[in-house]
């Protein structure tokens, strides 16, 4: 378990300089999300044309992969359906599963640099926080709701299946 | 390897794990400290040999048991140079807290007293004391700290009030590796507010340096097993001789009464008036196990090297360009700091792979953490089975760490 592979040169570009990072003028829609357990936070906003995402931006702190995965999110969401990002977001699951097979993974293109995530079971929770945020954006998107929050909370997958590792 | 050495790694048998390959360098004593042999076999010697209930019993075997279960605590009261009923044993520092604010403060205060915390306790030491806000109406003040950790002393002052009915602050910071003054500062505060009294959060001091309780002068004093290499599950309280009576039972049940009859009961005397339903009898034990463990080795060098640990490493951290240090020079030995461009989630994760364990996060203490203007830190912290070469690997990680991030990363190309 290579902390290379964990932290790839392309997280480390998100990281460094995330995509799509600021604000938007209008906002159609704005989620919070945040992972109280360390500390990441990230704010998404989206501008929509009818079902398709016009414009998205995003702010936030937080870990590299918590940010690298948000920046990664942010640039590929401007042009897609909701349809087409409620696929991408269970494809990205089942890839944090462990689900996918090479092909698969592949088209998913600079996604699938968060693969090695899979290998730190703690830090899947990171991984998937924007994609979870943006989930709750999307079912809530009709709803007139103020201040839209996905909050990370523990969940029974805490205990893992088998004990990874040695220890 | 040096005699003390050799005694370490035979004493904790967990210093042999190899984690990722490996040699585990344990520097998160803070959250819970290792546990010796010693006390590994007291536990498991009253499973082994006198498993049975305490008190009352009649038989031989629940005897001993009794005699092992009350020895721990006078052995533990006299580590702490207090008198064997004035021990209550809890679950923890944060059970004891609880029990304080829920019987002691809810009967005694009411809207408009006043309780004084600082900016930088624990959630244990904070949140009790905001539900007894919610449950009577108590207002809740807080002292600051000065930019380099310690405790602003004359706001202190000035913030104790005729209202203040207590005053609720920490020995040791768990973040800053702050030692408050608490001799002093009971001495001071009671000069001023004869009816204050004072509870003290024990938990990181009890581990590291020689606690007189009758000496600090405090109403209240809470520690836990866990931390100073005892069991899990078990804690202390410490109630004053003089205030002891004004202190209502926290739980109810076996144990703590006198007569039961059906529409009321009374209730023996402390410590076991605070002691309801069958107690942690194995774990106590242990931790009297682990008492006797630090009387063997003298709080005095368990002092010495830890001080002499954690200069090291306070010079060796602070030399590192980009990293931060929290707290002041003068410190236990705890030290916290976050680093340019590594959120300390990633330098726990990076420093993992090496064998090196430490904490990121808010370590509990969230309103500390907005203080100091970050959202987490990285934390290491020292106990005695801690040596100069655990330093070694820790400054060596933290330098693969910097160097694994700041490498140039190819732009994607897809």
């Amino acid at each position: 378990m290579s902390l290379e592979s964990l932290y790839t040169d392309i997280i480390l570009d998100h990281y460094r300089s995330p995509r799509q990072f600021g604000e938007l003028e209008e906002v159609d829609l704005s989620v919070e999300g945040n992972n109280p357990l360390c500390g990441d936070e990230l704010k998404l906003f989206l501008q929509f044309d009818g079902e398709t995402v016009e414009k998205a931006r995003w702010q936030g702190q937080g870990c590299a992969i918590s940010q690298a995965s948000t920046s990664m999110m942010a640039d590929m969401l401007e042009g897609k359906t909701v349809e087409e990002l409620r696929e991408v977001a269970l494809q990205f699951r089942s890839m944090m599963q462990d689900e996918l097979d090479e092909e698969e993974i592949e088209e998913l293109g600079d996604l699938q640099a968060i693969q090695g995530v899979v290998k730190f079971p703690i830090r899947i929770k990171c991984a998937v926080l924007p994609w979870n945020t943006l989930q709750e954006a999307l079912l809530n998107r009709h709803k007139d709701v103020e201040n839209l929050t996905y909050e990370e909370e523990m969940e029974e997958d805490e205990v893992p299946d088998q004990i990874p590792g040695q220890i | 390897m040096t005699a003390f050495w050799q005694k370490m790694t035979e004493d904790f048998p967990v210093l042999g794990q190899e984690p990722h390959g490996e040699r585990l360098v344990y520097l998160d004593s803070a959250a819970t400290s290792l546990t010796p042999e010693p006390v590994i076999e007291a536990v498991n010697s009253f499973y082994r040999s006198y498993n049975a209930n305490v008190h009352r019993g009649i038989h031989a075997l629940s005897e001993r048991a009794t005699r092992e279960y009350e020895g721990a605590r006078k052995n533990i009261a006299q580590f702490l140079g207090v008198e064997r009923s004035s021990i209550s044993f809890t679950k923890s520092t944060t059970e004891s807290i609880n029990f304080v604010a829920r019987s002691w403060a809810e009967e005694h205060f009411s809207s408009g007293d006043e309780i004084l915390l600082t900016e930088m306790e624990h959630h244990s030491n904070i949140v009790p004391w905001q539900l007894l806000k919610d449950r009577v109406g108590v207002t809740l003040k807080y002292v600051s700290i000065h930019d380099d950790g310690t405790l602003d002393r004359s706001e202190l002052m000035d913030k104790l009030s005729p209202k203040t009915r207590l005053l609720a602050l920490t020995h040791v910071s768990n973040v800053l590796g702050t030692v408050n003054p608490i001799e002093q500062i009971v001495t001071q505060v009671k000069e001023k507010n004869t009816d204050l009294r004072v509870l003290v959060d024990g938990a990181q001091a009890v581990p590291h340096m020689e606690v007189d309780l009758e000496e600090l002068g405090v109403d209240f004093y809470a520690f836990s097993g866990h931390k100073m290499l005892g069991p899990t599950g078990v804690g202390g309280l410490y109630v004053a001789p003089d205030i002891v009576d004004q202190v209502p039972p926290f739980l109810g049940g076996g144990e703590m009464i006198k007569q039961v009859q059906k529409q009321s009961s009374t209730w023996k005397k402390p410590p076991y008036k605070f002691e309801a339903g069958t107690p942690n009898i194995a774990q106590a034990i242990g931790l009297g196990a682990a008492v006797d463990y630090y009387r063997d080795l003298g709080m005095d060098t368990v002092r010495e090297r830890e001080e002499n640990l954690v200069d090291q490493a306070y010079t060796r951290l602070k030399e590192m360009e980009g990293v931060e240090v929290y707290g002041p020079e003068e410190r236990s030995g705890v030290i916290s700091f976050t680093m340019n461009q590594l959120h300390p989630h990633d330098i726990a994760t990076v420093v993992d792979q090496q064998g090196v364990a430490i904490r990121a996060g808010h370590h509990c203490t969230q309103p500390l953490m907005e203080r100091l203007g970050v959202s987490a830190t990285a934390r290491a912290s020292l106990s005695i089975y801690n040596r100069e070469e655990d330093i070694d690997e820790l400054v060596s990680a933290l330098k693969k760490a910097k160097q694994l991030f700041s490498r140039e990363p190819v732009t994607s190309e897809g």
